[in-house]
């Protein structure tokens, strides 16, 4: 047999068995498994973004088209979407640019988020941006619908959906689930229509401003109240804790209480 | 040659990972409600079998007994990830609908078994042949299974209708069962019993039986 030549045959000529040649492997098949994946990572990246912005444009018509009569308030205005503003949710108060805003890499930056103490965290998201983006359709200055991004941990995933409230700011237009990946079968239902028909109309909070909705076990009784699925109990109240989170003081609490109190301004 | 080679026919049904050796069970019952899941599972499926063979095999001299398992759930979840990235980008609705099926793949016994058990000790073409007859032995596993289920729970095929259900007018009432994961596992049940029916070699024999207390009680 020829004696190997050069570091490489030298390499591979060693016994397997050799710890240089079992690391040098081992980092010469994560090298190129870290090399392949970031590669396709990278080149693949805007595609993806393209269909998951695509995909929340579609939801969000979809919505305003389940929402009766809102397309035709929307055709007298002569508007085919929402006007989308940039709230700073700890004022409440309605900021000038909403142009290029991504709420997702802003609530991972330590700069534009901040860490949620523990007992404010129901929906277990750790940090929340300080600016977030909101969906209005005013007419003659009056607030006719109000759309808001919210998230939260359900069972095993992130849930994102949209909440849409009436001009009370209190009852619920309606609420689309715009990105989840919770049980096939199970949770995951809460994506299907059937569910999602069952919250236009429930009430938030009650007259003393305690935020009643839940998802509940069995048969709603309340205007608070809205079926679970049954065997996805987690998911249920991981939509539950979503909304109360993002209704509350620490989410759009603020903003609802100025727009309430002082109109679109 | 006339005839196909071996790796790629034997587990089409003879040998079918499925149905012989019952592994790729819990990918089979979660992707099986329509078919369009189904077969891109089995795309995907198909490509990472077929890769992760070829790759395992042409470097299967150099791997080292002692980490050669870490090497190839390496290379297996490199080609998992890759073709979850690419669904992502190219096949955004349905890769929504298998959320975490493909990249459960890594865990899918099927592949790791034929690096293990075949990749490591034959040559790449081989291997590639053999991954391939492997993955095509699942895919018509589930195929089988979501088109009866799809059929039968929703009456469509691939989205389109073909029974008429009583919704839309028609006579058909989808049944709600074919659309929950027990009715896969009646099945792959169903489809091992006839199998097995057919070759009775590949019935298993019973790991216990019942011995009578009386007759081990009398010295």
């Amino acid at each position: 047999m020829d004696k190997p030549r050069g570091p490489w045959a030298r390499f591979l000529a060693r016994p397997n068995e050799d710890p240089v040649k079992a690391l040098g492997l081992a980092g010469l098949v994560a090298l190129a498994s870290a090399l392949t994946l970031s590669t396709a990572a990278t080149a693949l990246r805007p595609r993806q973004i393209a269909n998951i912005e695509a995909a929340r444009q579609l939801r969000m018509q979809a919505m305003v088209d389940a929402l009766p009569g809102l397309r035709a308030v929307m055709e007298e205005l002569g508007v085919t979407e929402l006007e989308t503003r940039l709230v700073d949710l700890a004022t409440g108060r309605m900021l000038a640019e909403a142009q290029g805003h991504d709420p997702e890499t802003a609530a991972r930056d330590p700069e534009t988020s901040i860490a949620l103490p523990e007992e404010a965290d129901i929906a277990g998201l750790e940090r929340r941006e300080a600016q977030a983006l909101v969906h209005l359709l005013e007419r003659d200055g009056a607030v006719m619908l109000v759309v808001l991004p919210v998230r939260g941990a359900g069972y095993q995933s992130t849930i994102s959906a949209l909440l849409a409230l009436e001009p009370d700011l209190n009852t619920i237009a309606a609420l689309t689930v715009t990105e989840q990946a919770e049980t096939p079968g199970l949770g995951a239902r809460i994506e299907s229509e059937a569910w999602q028909a069952l919250w236009p109309g429930r009430q938030i909070a009650d007259e003393t401003g305690a935020i009643r909705i839940d998802v509940v076990r069995g048969q709603a009784s309340t205007p608070y109240e809205v079926d679970g699925i049954s065997g996805a109990t987690r998911t249920g109240n991981g939509v539950a804790d979503m909304i109360r989170f993002w209704m509350g003081p620490w989410g759009y609490g603020p903003f609802l209480d100025r727009l309430g109190q002082e109109g679109l301004g | 040659m006339m005839r196909l080679p071996r790796p790629l026919t034997d587990p089409l049904i003879r040998a079918n990972p499925v149905t012989l050796r019952i592994l790729g069970i819990c990918s089979a019952l979660a992707v099986t409600t329509s078919l369009v899941t189904a077969l891109t599972m089995c795309a995907a499926l198909i490509f990472v079998l077929c890769a992760a063979s070829g790759l395992i095999s042409a470097i299967r001299r150099h791997i080292p007994q002692s980490i050669r398992l870490i090497l190839q759930i390496t290379i297996i979840a490199t080609l998992v990830i890759l073709i979850d990235e690419v669904l992502r980008a190219y096949a955004f609705e349905i890769s929504q609908l298998l959320s975490i099926f493909v990249g459960l793949i890594v865990t899918n016994c099927i592949v790791l078994g034929r690096a293990e058990s075949f990749a490591m000790h034959h040559p790449v073409w081989p291997s590639v042949l053999d991954g391939l007859g492997n993955a095509l032995g699942y895919s018509l596993v589930l195929v089988i299974v979501a088109t009866i289920r799809e059929l039968f729970g929703t009456g469509q095929l691939s989205g389109l209708p073909v029974l008429p259900t009583v919704a839309g007018g028609g006579w058909f009432v989808p049944l709600g069962l074919m659309q929950l994961a027990p009715s896969a596992f009646f099945i792959i049940g169903l489809l091992i019993w006839a199998i097995r029916a057919a070759r009775p070699e590949q019935a298993e024999h019973p790991d216990h039986s019942l011995i009578s207390l009386d007759t081990k009680a009398t010295p």
